[in-house]
């Protein structure tokens, strides 16, 4: 694995980048992509226990927002942020484990896909399906920054899908409110499962919304990492100077279903075939990497090989991981109990007959 | 030491928490210059600063939300619904998020959801409900809502200080009602526990918050008009319930009666019978009963509202039924 470290170099321009850095955008990217395509085969194998959600085209959002971030910073993603989540430190292994729903998964067989977090260490925070939920969730991470004077920021991800929702109002609003150090990326892919952004919203750019709680909105190439990253970093930058909330709108299109289970009737014919041909995010990035920072395709190949023999250790190592204990799901959902009982049935009922304490006679008793 | 209410009790627990630990500290709409719809976090941004008592936008969900992101970081929200009656608002982010946080990510969510909850006012349907059994079946979740002045500084205590989210009910019919000497700040009343409010051998009546002193009323009348021995348990926890006190008073007195103002279908009665059904089916001399609220929307007129509420009348007959059972 690349180091991975995400700090930005200290320059004149905060969101130059050195070619190591360059570099390891294009290591995420790759990474991101080659091991959906492994999760793909595992699918096909029937190996996923759950559905499988696809970035293919996104990538350039996931990493090029993520990598703007420092390790003290949390990251809040979404379905399709994968991505961002391997920035921050998650692995391979954990991403496959997670699938495949292993005991030593990072949710122990919880939760599905990428729903997963560490805020001890890496800083990122576990998804939940109702979306736009996690804004309100960052607002609350990110003033709790404030109120601590930390120079931390916080980054939440929504769809375009989620810019519709409540949450996402009421937690914008809030942290705009606030001012918390917090970036709201709205990637819109154009599709939220099989809607399209027309019959989302009726505003041109998804941008404009931020007008409406008195923050900056920006758009971006959510398909050229490096814009997106400088894009990003701005936004970074100014929360961690106190100055508040930005929004910025990644423009992308999500080239898979909604899940692997999709086949995308919905698309327009041609739609699919003339993004994945003309405005491929690693495609670009790599036809940038060798022809003006003239990096060789040599190299670029060694990268690939790399992340092959990465994926296929944590492949193998998932694969061998044990399923969960059947009883550890009764621990864990409060600090206190820390285990729940198991419901008389599942003891034994003759066990729990014999442990029901019996009277010899009915209602009132002597003594 | 002077008397306090069940308002100023609530203000106390909060406020020697705040004292006690500075990572407590308050959201909600109107709470701090105004001192909050009821007056329960009066004076308290004067004392702590705009960043530990903080005004929001109208957004339970907001705030609710942003609680559990704060409480992730180690902090210890306490978030006020103006009324209990818009906790509905954050049903959803305390439902899915809050309550699954531990469990399906391993993050500490430790916050309280507090507000004015409960009828005899005059509310109306929206400023008098009772909403709490629609997350008794949350697991995740807490619920405590107590009766009597030195349970809600004792439980607002406990309650800040737990690891988990808890709703804390508190009665608005209470809140200037009753008063009493206060224990003093190292006073504490544990979360689960319930509390015999009046000892008795004949029949038991299982109740919280309002309707305890009603079901207290109740019990007086019994004794003097009919030599009836009534004991009242206070749950002042509703999740988890005290299964050892609810089976307790039942082998004592083998007749119980449940109380309660929420509406009667979905109650936490329902669970309650269900329980003493279980595990001390033998011990009942009569069927359990339940009296508690009509099936309706709470309405405005106090004619409407007292037909609709259970009142200590109510209790006094069902009491005299499952005595002569």
């Amino acid at each position: 694995m690349a180091a991975s470290s995400a700090t930005a170099p200290s320059r004149a321009d905060p969101t130059e980048l050195t070619r190591d850095q360059l570099l390891e955008l294009y290591y995420w990217m790759r990474l991101t992509r080659s091991l959906e395509e492994r999760l793909v085969n595992l699918y096909r194998q029937t190996k996923v226990v759950g559905g499988l959600f696809r970035s293919l085209g996104q990538e350039a959002c996931a990493v090029g927002s993520a990598y703007a971030l420092r390790r003290e910073d949390v990251l809040s993603p979404l379905i399709r942020n994968l991505g961002s989540m391997l920035v921050k430190g998650a692995t391979p292994l954990e991403v496959l484990r997670q699938y495949m729903a292993k005991g030593d998964s990072p949710t122990r067989g919880r939760e599905l896909n990428i729903h997963f977090g560490d805020v001890d260490d890496r800083n990122f925070i576990g998804q939940i399906s109702h979306l736009g939920d996690m804004v309100p969730v960052m607002a609350g991470v990110t003033l709790s920054f404030k109120l601590r004077r930390q120079p931390r920021v916080g980054l939440v991800y929504v769809g375009d899908g989620a810019t519709s929702t409540g949450a996402f109002h009421e937690g914008i609003n809030l942290a705009a409110v606030q001012r918390c150090p917090l970036v709201v990326v709205v990637e819109n892919n154009r599709y939220a499962y099989s809607t399209p952004i027309g019959r989302q919203c009726a505003a041109e750019r998804l941008a404009d919304k931020a007008a409406g709680y008195g923050i900056p909105g920006v758009r971006a190439d959510g398909n050229d990492v490096v814009e997106v990253y400088r894009t990003t970093k701005a936004a970074v930058d100014r929360a961690r100077r106190g100055e508040g909330v930005s929004l910025v709108e990644l423009m992308t299109y999500r080239r898979k279903g909604h899940a692997e289970h999709d086949n995308q009737s919905y698309v327009p014919a041609g739609e699919l075939e003339r993004w994945a041909r003309e405005n491929d995010p690693l495609d670009r990035y790599a036809a940038v990497l060798t022809g003006r920072e003239g990096v060789p395709a040599a190299e670029l190949a060694a990268i690939d090989a790399r992340i092959g023999q990465e994926i296929d250790r944590a492949t193998d190592a998932a694969e061998a991981s044990p399923p969960p204990e059947p009883r550890d799901c009764l621990s864990g959902v409060y600090a206190d109990p820390a285990v729940m009982p198991a419901l008389w049935y599942r003891e034994g009922i003759q066990s729990a007959v014999e442990r029901h304490e019996r009277p010899a006679s009915w209602g009132t008793h002597d003594g | 030491m002077a008397e306090a209410t069940y308002l100023e009790a609530i203000r106390q627990g909060l406020s020697e928490e705040m004292e006690r630990d500075p990572d407590v500290f308050l959201m909600g709409e109107d709470i701090g210059a105004y001192g909050g719809a009821f007056k329960v976090t009066e004076g308290l941004q004067a004392r702590f600063g705009e960043g530990r008592v903080i005004d929001t936008p109208i957004s339970e969900t907001g705030f609710v939300g942003a609680a559990a992101g704060a409480a992730h970081m180690g902090m210890r929200p306490v978030c006020e619904m103006q009324f209990i009656d818009f906790v509905s608002c954050a049903y959803s982010i305390l439902t899915n998020y809050v309550a699954t946080a531990r469990y399906r990510a391993f993050l500490p969510c430790p916050m309280v959801v507090r507000g004015p909850s409960g009828g005899y006012v005059r509310g109306g349907p929206f400023h008098s409900q009772n909403p709490e059994a629609a997350f008794l079946h949350t697991p995740g979740l807490k619920i405590v809502y107590p009766a009597t002045a030195s349970d809600a500084k004792g439980l607002i205590k406990s309650a800040i200080r737990d690891d988990d989210c808890v709703l804390f009910f508190e009665h608005k019919y209470l809140y200037r009602r009753i008063k009493e000497e206060l224990p003093g700040a190292d006073h504490v009343v544990p979360i689960g526990k319930a509390r015999v409010a009046r000892e008795g051998k004949d029949l038991s009546i299982v109740t919280y918050a309002a309707t305890v002193w009603k079901a207290l009323e109740a019990a007086e009348q019994l004794a003097t008009e009919d030599g009836l021995s009534v004991e009242v348990l206070d749950l002042r926890s509703l999740l988890p319930l005290d299964d050892e006190a609810i089976v307790a008073t039942v082998k004592k007195t083998n007749r119980v009666l449940i109380v309660h103002e929420d509406t009667v279908t979905g109650g936490i009665a329902g669970e309650i019978t269900a329980r003493v059904n279980e595990l001390a089916f033998e011990w009942l001399d009569a069927p359990v009963r339940r009296v508690a609220a009509h099936d309706v929307p709470l309405p405005y007129a106090p004619q409407l509202e007292d037909f609709v509420l259970p009142q200590t009348g109510d209790i006094v007959r069902a009491a005299r039924w499952m005595a002569r059972y």
